[in-house]
């Protein structure tokens, strides 16, 4: 994705990480600026379905040639989902962040932690 | 015939050197069934049915599929595919943090006497004296160099030394009761080998902080310096080229708060006869026998990374010690304290060899005025830069003066030319100079870490500050060349990212096999 | 003193001024401080002439005895083989010697090729699909491998048969004491790998499990079985093994070995009084992010010319930084160029060929020793190139002697077992390579016969 968004409909964290919620579900995945960061994307290393995620801490890598991230959950709860798919399109993240690059779906064990996460609005001013 | 390859780039097509044209063969591809190099000698003793000396059920079904060429055929493929290699005995080579300084031919013919060459580790001692003595005064001119009593030439490299000089300090540390320390301090300028040392020796990384002259925040450290720090790994000049002028005070907040301060010798071309780790109140150096001591890189290898320790960390030095006699040198294995050793044998003997063969050329004086000339060119070579204008799209990140290496930051190239410092790095490609460390260290925005040695002209550094001028004169007319390059290089720009995506790591042999061919 | 520097007090005039100081040791002034200047010369020699170094070195190297010297059969670990001119002469060449690490692939198209080659070698010589460029040498490749064991799963117990070097062993427990893991030995019974015990001390705590073939006697060890005793537990199966005898020896990667390391001084590399030489070190591919060292990768440039990259970086030091699957940073790039020119030196048949004339010629050298009086095998288990024998002479200090007595008549009868071994003071290891003809094998019972013989009576009374 050439040009730098962040779609109004998502929450986002400070480590750079966006939520989009479906009542008590949220899928994770990185922000534009984050895969910008990293460059071309070659090796996601996902979590397994079933284990927990606490918000704030590590949960996957991501590894570009010459970087690697540590990707943060910005809730926490329980995997539901992982996108097998980034394992023979690690691009995905790159091409499409928001969409095809969505890292992992999570039951949420506490969904009022996301009154802590920012808006988009708040989020791009964070970056500047 | 090598098939000639269908060049993409634009103006370039049908441009091409023959070792562009040529298309990378593996030696596995080359020979035929039956050709060899090698005759095997003579069985002359009775011969026995192999399958009683070894049963089939232990053998291999089929041999290993080695290549089949014949002599010619390995020395034409070796000697071509040399070509395609830039190197320092070729070219300058100002890599920084690596001391890329020649590397006298005098000690490839002493290194090949057979005497040393061919001398068994496994010799009785009294039939190796003369490898024991060099090993021994060695280790007292390093000793002397660090400024520190007891060495150890065991280690296979710096990262090595680095892994004995952390788990020496946590032998020191549990052998005085104090189980407590868990942590180790290195600055955000620090290596990636300390940090990955670290874990391997089941400790904790702690950061702490650089000030503004890219020296140890004084503050951060006494902060952070209690007693649950194992050891301070620093590198002094640090990877800025800079000489933290707070060194003794660092050494004394790191000791008064009971832990080891680790010197991390990778940039001991500055300094040898100047100041001493030892002086400055280190407890552990390594040296690196391929950096200032000039044991050839080798391409990425063989190295040797012998520590120099204190006197209160010498009962945790490895085994076996170098110890002389009254009359003889021996190898000695008694040292109930020792963490025991790390690696087989005695350690990279030929590089001792080597790095022996250059002190004995050079002496004191010799080494002293090494470091001299390597101080002497990093700050003639900021100057060259600065007269011709290239500090303005790639200034010095700190200071004004430097030790032996220093850093430019290529930000305002990248802002203002839209020029990358991996751009610039490509580029001076085609003008047959090695590029300079780039994006290390971490703390400057496109770092360009500059060390020309000792061993440079100034004409070379001249050649290489022009070309440096040139380059930003070319992409402040058109910075897409500087994209696109190299041109003239055997292989262009390498798609790394696939190589990470899909990778391939061998030579396929069957038609099913995975590749990207 | 001889230098290497160009600067003649024009260069220096000129220097200086540009850089704007009256003097070099003002440089020094405005950056070292005076409290830690050294402020007098260094406590060594005065420098010499090329000549005299030479001399020097010369004199140094003509006080060790070396293979040049005497007919050696010393062994354990390091093999006194022919390495071929062909591999002396390109190892000489700058444009392998005298570079750095591949960071820009673009003009270190040869050094990235030889990895790729090596890396190919290798995994042929293991059967296993993945290795790395080369790490140090081969004791420091079984630490390295217990300790990719102890990121892949955690566990914290390795166990490790006492038919493993010594060397790698030790070099073992001093890492592990660093990273946590308790280090179990397996003993030997009748030359090998205790197969009961073994299988005992394997639980489901071990992290990896270690054997070595041939072992440090020279026995061939049964693999299959050894990794196949590790099949319920969440070990990872370490094999360290001796290249040349897997010219014949089934490989590990067929033996259900997931991880193959060695010392790789016997391919094309010099004694050098144990360095340096170089470790290879494969897998298989679950293994392949895992993997310490570097990793050369093949791919295409922007016109589409196959060429080579370092890859799968992220592994490492300077990226991952205290996750890196190792510290490794310079390695043995030259010395494992050297082994996979041999290894093409010798192709395909030759491999072979020299492994079978050392099964013969050890057999030969086995039976030879062991009809002597006083000399019986430690072992009669089935070996490649090196063997051990007990000598019956009364221990460690008259085994010495014998030593002594062979060393006397031009002779290196082998490598004393009991400072390593307690449990087998009297004996003596024996190393057979193709340059050990009948001739000398012949001359090595001689003295060997004559030496044990006059130790012998110096033994009588002693029980």
């Amino acid at each position: 994705m050439a040009d730098a968004s962040y779609p109004d409909e998502l929450l986002y964290h400070a480590e750079h990480d966006w939520v989009r919620l479906d009542g008590d579900t949220a899928t994770f995945g990185i922000t534009w600026f984050a895969q910008d960061a990293l460059g071309e994307v070659v090796f996601f290393d996902p979590p397994e379905v079933g284990s927990t995620v606490t918000k704030d801490d590590s949960y996957a890598e991501v590894e570009s040639v010459k970087a690697v991230s540590d990707v943060i959950a910005p809730l926490s709860g329980e995997i539901v989902e992982v996108n097998t798919a980034l394992g023979d399109k690690p691009e995905a993240i790159n091409e499409d962040p928001y969409g095809d690059g969505w890292m992992v779906k999570v039951k949420l064990s506490d969904p009022g932690e996301k009154d802590a996460l920012l808006d988009a609005k708040a989020y791009e001013a964070s970056l500047s | 015939m090598a098939d000639d390859v269908a060049v993409k780039a634009p103006a370039a097509a049908g441009m091409q050197s023959p070792l562009q044209r040529e298309r990378a063969r593996t030696i596995f591809e080359k020979g035929e069934p039956g050709r060899r190099a090698f005759t095997c000698p003579e069985l002359d003793v009775p011969e026995v049915d192999a399958s009683q000396l070894l049963a089939p059920e232990f053998r291999r079904s089929a041999p290993a599929r080695l290549p089949e060429v014949s002599e010619p055929e390995l020395v034409r493929h070796y000697v071509r595919l040399s070509k395609r290699n830039f190197d320092l005995d070729s070219g300058f080579y100002p890599l920084g943090s690596c001391t890329m300084k020649h590397n006298p031919r005098l000690h490839e013919r002493v290194a090949a006497l057979p005497g040393h060459a061919r001398l068994h580790p496994r010799q009785h001692p009294a039939r190796a004296q003369g490898a024991l003595e060099l090993m021994w005064r060695l280790e007292r001119a390093l000793g002397e160099v660090a400024g520190l009593p007891h060495v150890s030439l065991q280690p296979s490299a710096g990262s090595h030394g680095e892994l004995a000089g952390v788990l020496l300090s946590r032998a020191y540390h549990e052998d005085r009761g104090d189980h407590g320390r868990t942590k180790v301090l290195t600055p955000d300028t620090a290596h990636g080998t300390n940090p990955a040392t670290v874990t391997m020796a089941g400790l904790e990384v702690v950061k702490v902080a650089s000030n503004a002259d890219g020296g140890v925040d004084i503050e951060d450290l006494k902060a952070k310096a209690d007693d649950t720090v194992a050891c301070l790994m620093l590198t002094n000049p640090n990877t800025l080229g800079i000489f933290d002028p707070h060194i003794e005070q660092i050494t004394e907040i790191v000791r008064d708060a009971g832990a080891t301060a680790y010197y991390d010798g990778a940039n001991l071309n500055a300094i040898m006869g100047i100041t001493r780790p030892g002086d400055m109140g280190f407890d552990i150096v390594h040296f690196n026998l391929h950096k200032s001591f000039t044991q050839p890189h080798g391409g990425g290898g063989p190295g040797s990374g012998p520590i120099a320790v204190s006197e209160r960390m010498e009962p945790y030095l490895m085994v076996p010690r170098i110890v002389r006699g009254e009359a003889s040198f021996d190898l000695s294995f008694d040292h109930p304290k020792s963490i025991g050793r790390l690696r087989g044998f005695q350690g990279n003997y030929g590089c001792f060899v080597r790095a022996y063969a250059y002190i004995c050329s050079l002496g004191a004086e010799g080494l002293r005025d090494a470091s001299e000339v390597a101080v002497l060119n990093a700050n003639y070579l900021i100057a060259r830069l600065r007269e011709l204008g290239v500090a303005e799209h790639l200034p010095l990140a700190f200071g004004e003066v430097c030790m032996h290496e220093f850093v430019l930051s290529g930000a305002p190239m990248k802002r203002e030319l839209k020029v990358r410092t991996l751009d610039l790095a490509k580029r001076l490609l085609d003008h047959g100079i090695h590029p300079p460390t780039v994006y290390f260290p971490l703390i400057v925005d496109e770092a360009l870490l500059i060390e020309p040695t000792e061993t440079e002209t100034r004409e070379t550094l001249d050649g290489f500050a022009e070309a440096l001028a040139e380059i930003l004169r070319e992409a402040a007319e058109d910075p897409e060349i500087a994209r696109n390059a190299p041109y003239t290089t055997p292989v262009r720009r390498l798609d790394e990212a696939g190589a990470a995506k899909r990778p391939v790591i061998r030579q396929a042999l069957d038609a099913g096999d995975e590749t990207n061919a | 003193m001889s230098r290497y520097t160009s600067v003649t007090p024009e260069d220096l005039r000129a220097m200086l001024a540009a850089i704007g100081v009256e003097s070099l040791e003002e440089l020094f002034e405005r950056q070292v401080p005076a409290g830690v200047r050294l402020g007098r010369a260094l406590d060594l020699p005065a420098g010499l002439p090329e000549q005299d170094v030479y001399a020097h070195l010369r004199d140094l190297a003509a006080r060790n005895v070396s293979a040049e010297d005497e007919i050696t059969f010393l062994g354990a670990g390091m093999y006194d083989h022919y390495v071929p001119a062909v591999v002396d002469m390109l190892m000489e060449r700058s444009e392998y010697l005298t570079p750095y690490t591949p960071y820009q692939p673009e003009v270190s198209q040869g050094g990235l090729q030889v990895m790729f080659e090596y890396q190919t070698a290798i995994s042929e010589l293991t059967a296993l699909p993945v290795s790395n460029a080369s790490v140090y040498e081969g004791p420091s490749a079984v630490a390295a491998a217990a300790y990719l064991a102890k990121i892949a799963n955690g566990k914290g117990r390795v166990v490790v048969s006492r038919g493993v070097h010594p060397h790698s062993r030790e070099t073992l427990r001093t890492t592990a004491a660093g990273y946590g893991v308790e280090v179990v030995e397996v003993g030997l019974r009748d030359g090998v790998t205790d197969g009961d015990a073994w299988a005992d001390a394997i639980d489901q705590d071990t992290g990896s499990v270690i054997f070595q073939n041939p072992n440090y006697l020279g026995a061939v060890e049964d693999a299959a079985a050894l990794a196949g005793a590790a099949k319920d537990s969440p070990a990872v199966v370490i094999g360290a093994y001796d290249p040349i005898p897997l010219g014949i020896l089934k490989p590990p990667g067929e033996c259900g070995v997931d991880v193959a390391v060695g010392e790789g001084q016997p391919l094309g590399n010099r004694l050098d009084f144990g360095g340096p030489s170089f470790g290879f070190f494969a897998a298989t591919e679950a293994y392949l992010r895992r993997m310490p060292g570097r990793i050369a990768g093949e791919t295409r440039d922007v016109d589409g010319r196959r060429g080579f990259v370092l890859t799968l970086q992220t592994r490492e030091q300077h990226i991952r930084r205290e996750k890196a699957t190792s510290n490794i940073c310079t390695a043995q790039a030259l010395n494992a160029l050297g082994g996979v020119v041999y290894l093409a030196w010798l192709g395909r048949e030759g491999l072979v060929e020299l492994a079978e004339l050392l099964l013969q010629r050890t057999h030969y050298a086995r039976e030879a020793l062991t009809a002597l009086d006083g000399v019986e095998a430690l072992h009669t288990r089935p070996v490649v190139r090196e063997f051990a024998v007990r000598l019956d002479v009364g221990g460690r200090d008259s085994v010495s002697a014998v030593i002594e007595r062979c060393a006397a008549e031009g002779v290196a009868a082998g490598v004393p077992l009991g400072g390593d071994y307690p449990e087998f003071e009297d004996g003596l290891l024996v190393a057979i390579t193709e340059r050990r003809s009948r001739a000398d094998i012949d001359r090595l019972a001689e003295v060997l016969g004559a030496a044990v013989a006059a130790e012998r009576p110096t033994a009588a009374g002693v029980a």
